[in-house]
C-alpha cells in the first residue's frame, strides 16, 4: 500500500491495526489516480480526529483545520479558486457531531466538493464515548446504561435538504466503494459518502462480520432520481443500504456568486482597479 | 425676545419612531448642510427593534469642521409624544420645539408644523420627512437651493423626486414665522467633499485593501460592512456569503486566505466570542486574516444598537495559546479606512490575525469628509510560487514563511492545526515544537515596529500631563481640550491599541500625569498599558450607558482636572 503514488512514503500512520481507516486511505488514493487529478490542483480539508488524520498520509495539498469545522475553509476555498478539486474529510463526529451546523448549510449551499464521512459509530481518538450515529443501547465508558439518543441519520437529513448527491459505502466492499467515490468526486455538486467502517479498538458491536451481516446494496431497481424512494431507502435500518441513493443537478454555489459574474479567475489572480474604486467612493458619498 | 449669544452653529435633535425614515431626514440634511458650503454630522441613535420604539438623530452643522457630538441642542424635531418624553431631558430653556399641532396642541411653547395635513396635500405621509427638511432650512434662513441638491442627489426617479421637492416648498413656506432664527452662513459647497459613515468608511477601506472575500453572520452594528460589501461584489468581485454562524465566518476566511483570496470577517462582541476558536486556529496555521471587531455594550446581548468600547480585552485575549495579532482602533472615518485598508497590508505580511476595533458610534455617524486617498498601486499579497520540496513553514526572516498556496507552483501547501513540523506534518517533538513558537511569536517584531500604525499626539510636545484615549472617543476630547487648554497637556490618541510600538510608549514615558479615557466601565486600555509598560495610570474617565462622550461631558472633566 506505501508504494501508491499518492500515499505519503515513510509517514508514521497513526492508525490502529486492522483500522477501517487504512482501507479508505487506499480506496482515496485510488479513486484519486483513476480519476487521474493532479496532486497539485487537489485540496483536502479535514477537521480533527482519527479520520481527519487522512490527508496526513496524502501526496496532496490539505488544510487540516478544526474539530467540525472542515465544510467551510473546504467551501471558501472552492470559492476562492474553483479550479482545484476540494474533498472535505472527516469521521462521523466531526462532521455530524461538532460540525452539524455546518453539515447542514454546506448542503444548501451546495459548493462543488465531496463529502467523505468515515462512520464508525464511535468516538476514537476521545477514547470511546457514543458518536451521533451510534445505535441505541451501545455502551461505552460515558454512556455507561447505553446510548439513550436517537441515532443521527446522515443520509436522511442530507436527502430532507435536497443534497445533490447522496451516497453511502461500506470500507469492506472495496469494489462498490471505489465507484461510488469516483462517482462523488466527478458530480458537480456538494457530494456526501457516508463510509461505513469497523474501530477495531472502541466499537465491539459494529465490527467487519457485523457490517457484513447487516449491509446490503441497494435493490437494482432503484432510481437515485427518485428523492422520496431515496428517503424511504435511507430510513431502512436492517439491512443499511449501499450504493448512490440519490443524485440530483442544481446550480453550483461558487458558480453563482457574483465575484465570478463577468470574471472567471480565481481570486488570487485579481487586483482592485483602483480607478473603479475611486468612482464607487464617489458614488456611495 | 433676546436670543443668547451662540456660535455659529446649529445642534439639531429629530425623534420619533423606527420606520418613520430618521436616518433618511438626517442624509438628505447632511447633504444639504454640504450642499450649502457647510461641515456636519450626523449621529444616529436607535433602540433594538424595526418598529415602534423612540430613536432620535442629531445633526451638528456649522462653518467649522465638527466631528464630535454636541449635548447642545437648538432645535428638536418631535414625531411622537414618546419623543417628547425621551429627549426632554435633552432640551434646554432656548431649545426650539417642533411638532404637529394634532399631536402637540395644547403644549405651551410649541413651534407647529402641520405635518400631517400638509403632508396630505402633497401626496402622503412619506413625505413628512423631506416637510421637515424644508422648514428646517427656513430656520437657518437659506433658501431652498441646497435642500433641492440633496433631493436630487437622494430620490431617483421623476415623480418621488418632484413630490419629495414640492414637499420641501411646503415646508419651507410653513417655516418663515421662524426664518432665520438659527442663521447660519451659506457659502460655495466645496469640491468633491463625501458624506459617509463609519460602515462605509470600512468597507470602502477593505476594497482598497485588496479584499476579495467575507463570509459573515449579521450582527448590530458590524452588518452594515457586509451590506456594503454584499453591494459591491460584482463590481469589484468580491466573494461575499451570509455564514450560518460565526464560527463557519472565520472558517471561511482561513479557507479563503489560504487558496489566494484577500479574506475579511466582520462581527460584533457576541459573534466575536464564537470566533475565538477559529482566531486560535489562525494563530497555528499562520494565516493572514482582517477582522472588523464592531463593538456594542455587553455583556450577553447587552444594548445590541448602542456603544462601547468593551471588547478591547477580548480582541487581546481570546483564542487559546500563544500567537501575534494587532489591534486596530480608528477614531474617524478617515481613519477607518485607512486602519482596514492597512490591516490587510499587515495582515498578509505579518501571516497574522488582525482586528481591527470599532463601534456603534463611529459606523452609525455620518460626516462630510475629502475623498480617501487611495493607495498609488493595488496591494498584493506576498504569494510565491511553489516548486517541488516546498515547505510551508519554512524558517525565515522575523518568523516569516514563503506564503504557497494550492494550485499556484509545482508544490504541496499543507497547513496543520496541530503542532506540525516546516512541511506542515503533525509533530509531538519536542525541539521542533519550541522552535515553532519561536518561529511564530517572532513575527510580533513586525506589527509592533515596521508595520505599526503609530499614534497621533494633539497637543504641546513638552507636555507633562497626557490625556490617551483609543477608538471613537479621539474626536471629542480634541475639541473638548480645544475649549479647555489645560496647561502643559497633550492628548494621544491610539490608532493601534496592541501591540504598542516604541513611539507611543516614549509618550507614556514623558508624562508626570496620565489619564486614560475610554468608553467603557473598568479601564480596558488603562490597563493593558500599565501590563504592557509598567506605567502608573493616575485617572480614567469612563462612560458606560451605552452613549458616547459628548463634547460637554469631557469639558466638565477637564474643568475638574483644572482645579487639581
Amino acid at each position: 500500500m506505501s508504494e501508491h503514488p499518492w500515499i505519503c512514503r515513510g509517514c508514521d500512520v497513526a492508525w490502529c491495526p486492522g483500522c477501517g481507516n487504512h482501507g479508505i486511505l487506499k480506496l482515496v488514493a485510488e479513486t484519486l489516480a483513476e480519476l487521474r487529478l493532479d496532486p497539485q490542483r487537489t485540496v483536502l480539508v479535514s477537521g480533527i480526529g482519527q479520520a481527519a488524520k487522512l490527508p496526513q498520509y496524502l501526496n496532496t495539498h490539505y488544510f487540516n483545520g478544526l474539530h467540525g469545522r472542515a465544510l467551510p475553509p473546504a467551501t471558501a476555498i472552492k470559492a476562492s479558486n474553483p479550479q482545484l478539486t476540494v474533498i472535505a474529510e472527516s469521521g462521523d463526529g466531526d462532521m455530524y457531531g461538532e460540525g452539524g451546523n455546518h453539515f447542514l448549510h454546506c448542503i444548501r449551499r451546495n459548493p462543488d466538493l465531496t463529502n467523505i464521512v468515515h462512520n464508525n459509530m464511535v468516538y476514537g481518538l476521545t477514547k470511546g464515548q457514543a458518536s451521533p450515529t451510534s445505535q441505541r443501547g451501545f455502551v461505552t465508558p460515558l454512556q455507561v446504561g447505553g446510548v439513550i439518543l436517537e441515532s443521527f441519520n446522515p443520509l436522511a437529513v442530507a436527502l430532507a435538504l435536497d443534497a445533490s448527491f447522496v451516497a453511502r459505502a461500506y470500507v469492506g466492499n472495496t469494489g462498490e466503494a471505489r465507484a461510488i467515490l469516483q462517482a462523488a468526486i466527478r458530480h458537480r455538486g456538494y457530494a456526501l459518502v457516508d463510509i461505513l467502517q469497523p474501530c477495531v479498538t472502541f466499537n465491539k458491536r459494529n465490527t467487519y462480520q457485523w457490517f457484513a451481516a447487516h449491509t446490503a446494496p441497494l435493490p437494482d431497481d432503484h432510481d437515485p432520481a427518485d428523492r422520496v424512494q431515496a428517503f424511504a431507502r435511507a430510513c431502512e435500518e436492517e439491512p443499511l443500504r449501499l450504493g448512490i441513493f440519490y443524485r440530483k443537478e442544481k446550480p453550483v454555489f461558487e458558480e453563482q456568486l457574483a465575484a465570478y459574474a463577468h470574471d472567471l479567475r480565481p481570486l488570487f489572480e485579481r487586483r482592485v482597479d483602483l480607478d473603479k474604486l475611486a468612482g464607487t467612493m464617489r458614488a456611495m458619498g | 425676545m433676546e436670543l443668547p449669544s451662540r456660535p455659529s452653529e446649529l445642534n439639531v435633535v429629530l425623534g420619533g419612531e423606527a420606520g418613520q425614515g430618521l436616518q433618511t431626514i438626517g442624509l438628505v440634511l447632511a447633504r444639504t448642510m454640504l450642499a450649502g458650503g457647510l461641515h456636519v454630522m450626523v449621529v444616529n441613535e436607535f433602540m433594538s427593534r424595526i418598529r415602534g420604539g423612540s430613536n432620535s438623530v442629531t445633526l451638528r452643522a456649522a462653518p467649522h469642521a465638527v466631528r464630535a457630538l454636541s449635548d447642545r441642542v437648538d432645535c428638536c424635531v418631535l414625531f411622537d409624544r414618546d419623543a417628547l418624553a425621551r429627549l426632554r431631558g435633552r432640551c434646554a430653556e432656548t431649545t426650539v420645539l417642533i411638532g404637529d399641532p394634532k399631536i402637540f396642541g395644547g403644549i405651551e411653547g410649541m413651534q407647529p408644523l402641520p405635518l400631517h395635513e400638509l403632508s396630505a396635500q402633497v401626496g402622503g405621509g412619506l413625505h413628512a420627512n423631506t416637510l421637515v427638511c424644508g422648514f428646517l432650512v427656513r430656520l437657518i434662513g437659506w433658501d431652498l437651493g441646497p435642500l433641492e441638491t440633496a433631493l436630487r442627489r437622494t430620490f431617483s426617479g421623476e415623480i418621488p423626486l418632484e413630490k419629495n421637492l414640492a414637499a420641501a416648498r411646503a415646508g419651507w413656506e410653513s417655516g418663515a414665522p421662524l426664518h432665520g432664527r438659527f442663521p447660519l452662513p451659506m457659502r460655495a459647497a466645496l469640491p468633491d467633499r463625501l458624506i459617509l459613515d463609519g460602515s462605509q468608511s470600512v468597507a470602502l477601506g477593505a476594497l482598497a485593501g485588496g479584499c476579495t472575500f467575507i463570509g459573515s453572520y449579521p450582527m448590530s452594528p458590524a452588518t452594515g460592512v457586509l451590506v456594503h460589501l454584499a453591494q459591491q461584489a460584482r463590481e469589484h468581485g468580491v466573494v461575499v456569503e451570509q455564514a450560518e454562524d460565526e464560527i463557519s465566518a472565520i472558517n471561511m476566511g482561513l479557507g479563503a486566505w489560504y487558496a489566494g483570496a484577500r479574506a475579511l470577517v466582520s462581527t460584533s462582541g457576541g459573534g466575536f466570542d464564537l470566533m475565538a476558536e477559529g482566531l486560535s486556529l489562525c494563530g497555528a496555521i499562520e494565516s493572514p486574516l482582517v477582522i472588523h471587531l464592531a463593538q456594542r455594550p455587553g455583556p450577553g446581548t447587552g444594548l445590541p444598537t448602542r456603544t462601547e468600547q468593551g471588547d478591547l480585552e477580548i480582541a487581546r485575549y481570546s483564542g487559546h495559546g500563544e500567537f501575534p495579532r494587532a489591534l486596530l482602533a480608528p477614531g474617524s472615518p478617515e481613519e477607518a479606512f485607512a486602519c482596514t485598508a492597512h490591516a490587510f497590508t499587515m495582515a498578509d505580511a505579518s501571516q497574522s490575525p488582525v482586528i481591527v476595533l470599532t463601534d456603534q458610534y463611529l459606523l452609525d455617524s455620518l460626516c462630510d469628509l475629502d475623498p480617501f486617498p487611495l493607495p498609488e498601486t493595488a496591494p498584493e499579497s506576498r504569494i510565491v510560487p511553489t516548486a517541488a520540496g516546498y515547505q510551508r513553514f519554512a524558517p525565515g526572516p522575523d518568523g516569516v514563511s514563503p506564503r504557497g498556496i494550492p494550485g499556484f507552483g509545482t508544490g504541496l501547501v499543507r497547513v496543520d492545526s496541530d503542532e506540525h513540523d516546516a512541511a506542515g506534518r503533525i509533530t509531538e517533538d519536542f525541539a521542533t515544537r519550541t522552535a515553532m513558537v519561536d518561529k511564530r511569536l517572532a513575527k510580533m517584531r513586525l506589527l509592533q515596529e515596521e508595520l505599526a500604525m503609530p499614534p497621533r499626539l494633539h497637543g504641546p510636545a513638552g507636555y507633562r500631563r497626557l490625556l490617551v484615549g483609543w477608538g471613537s472617543t479621539a474626536a471629542a476630547v480634541i475639541e473638548a481640550l480645544a475649549q479647555v487648554p489645560l496647561a502643559q497637556t497633550a492628548f494621544l490618541h491610539c490608532v493601534q491599541v496592541y501591540p504598542l510600538s516604541a513611539v507611543l510608549v516614549a509618550h507614556l514615558r514623558q508624562a508626570a500625569r496620565l489619564i486614560v479615557i475610554e468608553n467603557n466601565a473598568t479601564g480596558q486600555f488603562a490597563r493593558l498599558l500599565r501590563a504592557e509598560t509598567g506605567c502608573t495610570v493616575a485617572a480614567q474617565w469612563h462612560k458606560y450607558n451605552g452613549l458616547a462622550f459628548s463634547v460637554e461631558e469631557l469639558i466638565a472633566l477637564l474643568r475638574e482636572e483644572e482645579k487639581r
